[in-house]
């Protein structure tokens, strides 16, 4: 009997490690063939003979793009929209989500259920759309046409963060906060001298998401900013794709044979800055999903 | 507000003697001047409400002011006018999009079957994928090891949908006179899975095969993180369960069956009731990304049809009539998906 039960772990064993062997791999080969792609010569590639590893190394394609002014363009855009779109979002959150977990706030249930039901009921793209016209009208009568600072105002707040937040909050002891009130403390000093210290990892894990959805984010920023100079890198990135595409298809062929490495070259400069930190933030995101959500 | 003597009068242990509560005094006057007081309350305590006012006014501006603009779907378009000032045009677009005769309804109810068949097959396939691997990587006993695969598989999730789809369309993509066919079609076409023609015309400009990539992409993309819930119920099982089932003589699969399913029951029931209530909100980004002309009949869903009407061809009406439509039966699914979660498990997803 000791034996049958060997036999079936072991089974189980070689089955695990080979199925997580095939997904790992494949979850990870796209990113592979790109980054090799986009060293390779525009003729392997075109008809397809890179396979894994790259073929005719050479980096025309990086050096097209680095000479392009819009490329840089965009990418200090994505640098602009992460950094003040994160900034706005965490102080947002942050204040709101500190007043929502004292007991002592008044219609604290009214308060809840206007940020919940933001999560029920979304009015969609098209009256968001139209509530962004209108935005864009009163702000550029105010005397702002920036859209930038439209985008970084009013996108990435997320109710679920606020949430994950407030219940960090209500996680820290109310005598520390007590004893910090007897020392005289204001509530912003206890907020950043006794609260934020103490819910480190949980900021840490609601700046990141706040930072990741800011630097991928990408429909609203072509919807809402006009000027092309001011595209992020999202948005160059598919308006370049779209653009070889069309190419294609009017003309057949493409309209240099180099459009498929240039959008392996920009695939790559998208995921390195992401590929860099992901091994510091990959734990914090692990904490945040499990903390998130369920209640009570 | 009934009044009992007993509110009022207090006994006093040592004489016997009735007296009047002295508390009862400040809440009568409490809830005689209720708004005084919470004006006074809250000028007492300002700071905190003042750290509430950018939260609101975010939600105002961002999230509740759109839900007004989406009360246009009763009333005729007009550009500058505001909602409030429009004519009434009662249910007439409900009534083009749901029993109109010409391609708007037709266009509407294959947008709606879309979008249930999408999130349906995504509960079918990318549902249990995470659950699978959380088994697998619970089997994986080197600690090393386990984050290797960990890192591997979470990565795709931090990747913008643009960079998702943008490989994936390069990697699916058809040939043409100067263009061999993405890798992946290749490999499909060597295994004899899709014919060379199917391959050479490319796999996105397939109709048929539209649902497959979706759902493929989406456990690409969400797989490994969504099994981050799964691993963390499972590694919380006490081993000595196990042992108590290895003594009795379970092998692996009874293992699995005794031990592991009933201990993580509850995650599945709460993340499957979860899903259940997002049924209907697919994301448009991804669709919008990776549709064409030639996939609508399978990949057009009810927010694309809507950004098609209103924001490309300025049906602003049609398009606000079709997301309410969506916008309630998803909502009403969340909130049944979130009673049932509270009878069944005691917990309250929000």
């Amino acid at each position: 009997m000791k034996r049958r039960l060997e036999i079936s772990e072991l089974i189980f064993k070689i089955i695990s490690y080979t199925l997580l062997t095939i997904f790992a791999v494949a979850c990870l080969y796209p990113f592979v063939y790109a980054i090799s792609s986009s060293v390779s010569g525009y003729e392997a590639v075109q008809y397809g003979r890179v396979v894994l590893f790259p073929k005719d190394v050479q980096f025309d394609a990086f050096k097209r793009m680095f000479s392009d002014n819009m490329f840089w363009n965009s990418y200090s855009n994505t640098l602009f929209l992460t950094f003040f779109g994160t900034i706005w979002a965490l102080g947002v959150a942050l204040l709101g989500g500190y007043a929502l977990s004292k007991k002592r706030l008044l219609f604290r249930k009214a308060f809840n259920f206007f940020l919940v039901f933001t999560m029920w009921f979304s009015a969609g793209l098209v009256p968001q759309y139209l509530n962004y016209i209108a935005t864009q009208r009163v702000f550029s009568k105010v005397g702002i046409n920036d859209d930038k600072w439209l985008v970084v105002i009013a996108m990435g707040m997320a109710a679920m963060n606020i949430i994950l937040l407030r219940n960090a909050f209500e996680g820290v002891p109310s005598e520390i906060e007590e004893a910090a009130i007897v020392d005289g403390a204001t509530e912003l000093q206890v907020l950043t001298n006794v609260y934020i210290p103490m819910t480190k990892s949980t900021i840490a894990t609601v700046a990141l998401f706040f930072g990741i959805s800011r630097w991928n984010g990408y429909y609203w920023a072509r919807q809402m900013i006009k000027d092309t100079n001011e595209h992020p890198l999202q948005v160059f990135m598919r308006l370049k794709l779209e653009q070889f595409q069309d190419a294609e298809q009017m003309a057949g062929w493409s309209e240099s044979y180099a459009s498929d490495s240039v959008i392996y070259a920009l695939i790559v400069c998208s995921v390195i800055p992401i590929l860099i930190i992901y091994p510091f933030i990959q734990k914090y995101f692990a904490k945040g999903t499990n903390a998130g959500g369920v209640k009570e | 507000m009934s009044v009992k003597a007993a509110d009022y009068l207090l006994v006093d242990e040592e004489t016997g003697k009735y007296r009047m509560d002295p508390e009862q005094a400040v809440r009568d006057d409490v809830e005689k001047h209720y708004w005084l007081h919470v004006g006074r309350t809250i000028l007492k305590d300002w700071r905190l409400y003042l750290m509430l006012v950018p939260m609101i006014l975010v939600f105002l501006f961002w999230r509740y002011f759109p839900m007004y603009e989406l009360l246009g779907c009763f009333k005729r378009y007009e550009e500058v006018t505001p909602v409030s000032e429009r004519l009434f045009s009662g249910f007439s677009y409900f009534k083009t999009l749901l029993v109109g005769s010409d391609s708007l309804s037709t266009d509407f109810w294959r947008a709606m079957r879309n979008t249930f068949l999408l999130s349906f097959y995504g509960l079918l396939f990318g549902f249990p994928m995470p659950i699978i691997l959380a088994l697998f990587f619970n089997e994986v006993r080197s600690d090393i090891a386990r984050s290797i695969f960990q890192v591997m598989t979470y990565l795709p999730k931090f990747m913008s949908t643009v960079i998702m789809t943008s490989l994936t369309i390069m990697l699916v993509k058809g040939s043409s006179l100067t263009n061999g066919m993405g890798v992946i079609s290749q490999l499909f076409v060597n295994l004899g899975w899709i014919s060379p023609e199917v391959g050479a015309a490319g796999l996105l400009n397939q109709p048929n095969l539209f649902r497959a990539i979706y759902q493929i992409t989406g456990i690409w993309e969400g797989a490994g993180y969504d099994s981050i819930v799964f691993f963390a119920a499972i590694i919380a099982i006490s081993p000595t369960s196990y042992e108590a089932a290895q003594i009795d003589g379970a092998g692996k699969m009874a293992q699995m069956r005794y031990v592991v399913l009933p201990s993580i029951l509850s995650t599945v029931v709460i993340m499957l009731i979860t899903r259940i209530g997002h049924l209907l909100s697919v994301g448009y980004e991804k669709v919008l990304l990776l549709y064409n002309l030639n996939t609508y009949v399978t990949a057009d869903v009810v927010s694309t049809f809507a950004q098609r009407q209103g924001i490309l061809s300025n049906a602003k009406g049609i398009a606000s009539a079709a997301e309410m439509m969506n916008n309630i039966i998803g909502m009403l699914l969340v909130i049944g998906a979130n009673t049932i979660a509270k009878k069944a498990s005691n917990t309250s997803l929000y």
